[in-house]
């Protein structure tokens, strides 16, 4: 299928660190089944430095591959680094992303904020609301477009 | 393996039709409408065409009219009979939520104008209660419309006692036969409907043609206007090699409509079988009542494009009525009428057989979708929730 870029097929068809971290320092999970995704991202925390990260998710191919790549584009990256993740980036790293699926690269960028805020929660550490906008805020999805031709 | 699992989507034509379409583009070039000999020759291809059909349909030449495919003659029909009840001040229209696009988006156009547009709910089992179509039918009634089979799940809808009933009540009866002419036996007498739309590329003829079937006397105006072709109701020289071709299969499909019955429904209650051995997961749509090459599924804790996608690498082109895959933001308006939740409807497989389809497909079919779907399972947050207890399951 051409819809999607070499890239997210290859996430998509072979996503890295795809699981679960039992002893999680932080997870954070986003989106909701009745909009059809919901990613769930689990990090592992040493000295400011993401050690690991893990990630499952329930969605569509572009939903799975941009989890993928956020996990791959903040793995060993300093907290402070990892928040500046946006989801453009994750898609442009993705080579791009179809219009209506881009909402999936925004999933992405707010479960990794959503991980690390429970991370900071968890510890007590004090932290700037302003580099959570993008998960503080209430999730709403972009708006599709389009229809079946059947 | 490759295995096309998408039959009700579109059909490859049959070779009959291929050979049908080629030898007349060939051979009758002329414009139906010109007086010359080419021109008259082409006229009576159509004619032949248009008397062929309606010997297999059960109705008069005459009442047939080529258009371009089910979407065209379904809002033909639909437009005719509203804007005529208008006329009289009846101004409502009633249908089913499960019908297909091509139906509730007309219907949403008239509704726009003015119309009251009343769509019934269908049962678990995906078919619509004769009961509540006659209790929804008045004075005020211009037009009833009721899909003969439906295209996702396949369920068979009770036409005949509708059509009785519609003709006991004086009102008009539509009902959008795509998914059924060429699979199961449709006879419009039988039925007593006043509309019917068919379109070829479902029961192997060519894409970008299709018939509208209007009774005599009921009331149709063209959608597109500048000629005198098909009565004056469809303008635009008719697309003859395409018309022939479909003709062609349609006698095919017909001629050979019990035998592929009967494979298929070998086919469906192997892959049915199979399926639901899948844990938590559901068939959709009543298990009797459906046409015999549709099998569709939710399965519970993963998302439709995904699994498409994955059975898409494995060789398998199927369909699903996520939300991702319809390109909306809800899931498919069947499932969501026939009491599937938002959760389980993203997680929804069609797979529709055709009778070249064969056994061995069919077991790695089964294969296939059980491999995938455990692999999105293991993926999906969704799925450790309902295994763990935080989430209760639905199927």
């Amino acid at each position: 299928m051409s819809l999607y870029s070499e890239k997210v097929m290859d996430h998509f068809k072979h996503p890295r660190n795809v699981g679960v971290i039992e002893d999680a320092d932080g997870v954070g999970e986003v989106g909701n089944a009745k909009c059809g995704d919901i990613m769930k991202m689990y990090i592992k925390v040493e000295n400011g430095i993401l050690t690991d990260v893990k990630f499952e998710t329930f969605g569509c191919g572009s939903a799975i591959a941009s989890s993928s790549m956020a996990t791959e584009m903040i793995k060993g990256k300093p907290l402070s680094e990892a928040l500046g993740l946006t989801n453009k980036a994750v898609a442009e790293a993705l080579d791009g992303l179809p219009a209506y699926k881009m909402h999936c690269s925004v999933l992405a960028e707010q479960a990794v904020q959503a991980a690390i805020l429970d991370y900071y929660k968890k510890n007590n550490i004090p932290y700037d609301e302003a580099d959570f906008k993008c998960v503080l805020c209430a999730h709403e999805h972009d708006e599709h477009g389009g229809d079946d031709g059947e | 393996m490759d295995i096309y699992a998408d039959h009700a989507a579109t059909t490859k034509m049959c070779d009959a039709a291929l050979r049908a379409y080629a030898d007349t583009a060939a051979k009758f070039y002329g414009n139906a409408s010109s007086l010359h000999t080419a021109g008259q020759r082409a006229q009576e291809v159509l004619s032949d065409c248009r008397a062929r059909i309606a010997r297999l349909l059960g109705c008069d030449a005459r009442e047939l009219y080529f258009t371009s495919g089910g979407s065209e003659s379904d809002n033909q029909a639909i437009t005719s009979a509203a804007h005529a009840g208008a006329k009289k001040g009846k101004k409502k229209l009633i249908s089913t939520a499960i019908e297909h696009h091509a139906v509730l988006h007309t219907l949403k156009k008239l509704e726009r104008e003015g119309f009251e547009v009343v769509l019934l709910p269908v049962g678990e089992d995906g078919i619509v209660e004769v009961s509540d179509v006659e209790a929804a039918i008045d004075e005020n009634t211009a037009l009833v419309s009721v899909m003969f089979a439906n295209n996702e799940i396949g369920t068979i809808q009770p036409v005949a006692e509708i059509g009785a009933l519609c003709k006991k009540k004086g009102v008009l009866f539509h009902t959008d036969a795509v998914q059924a002419v060429g699979h199961i036996p449709v006879n419009i007498r039988e039925i007593g409907c006043d509309y019917l739309a068919l379109s070829a590329h479902k029961f192997s003829g060519p894409k970008g043609v299709g018939v509208l079937y209007a009774r005599r006397g009921a009331p149709l105006s063209p959608l597109i206007e500048g000629g005198a072709q098909e009565h004056g109701k469809r303008a635009g020289t008719e697309d003859l090699p395409a018309i022939v071709a479909m003709t062609v299969a349609l006698e095919t499909s017909i001629a050979d409509m019990d035998a592929s019955e009967k494979v298929l429904k070998h086919l469906q209650d192997r892959l049915i079988a199979g399926l639901s051995k899948i844990e938590h997961c559901a068939l959709n749509g009543d298990r009797v009542r459906r046409l015999p090459g549709n099998t569709s599924f939710c399965f519970e804790g993963i998302e439709g494009e995904s699994l498409l996608l994955l059975l898409d690498e494995k060789g398998i082109e199927a369909s699903s009525g996520s939300a991702c895959t319809s390109g909306s933001l809800d899931p498919s308006h069947v499932l969501l009428a026939i009491g599937r939740v938002h959760d389980v409807a993203h997680g929804s497989l069609r797979l529709t057989l055709g009778p070249e389809n064969t056994e061995e497909e069919v077991d790695y079919l089964i294969e296939s979708v059980k491999e995938v779907v455990e692999y999105l399972r293991n993926m999906s947050p969704v799925w450790r929730d309902l295994k763990e207890g935080r989430r209760q399951y639905i199927l």
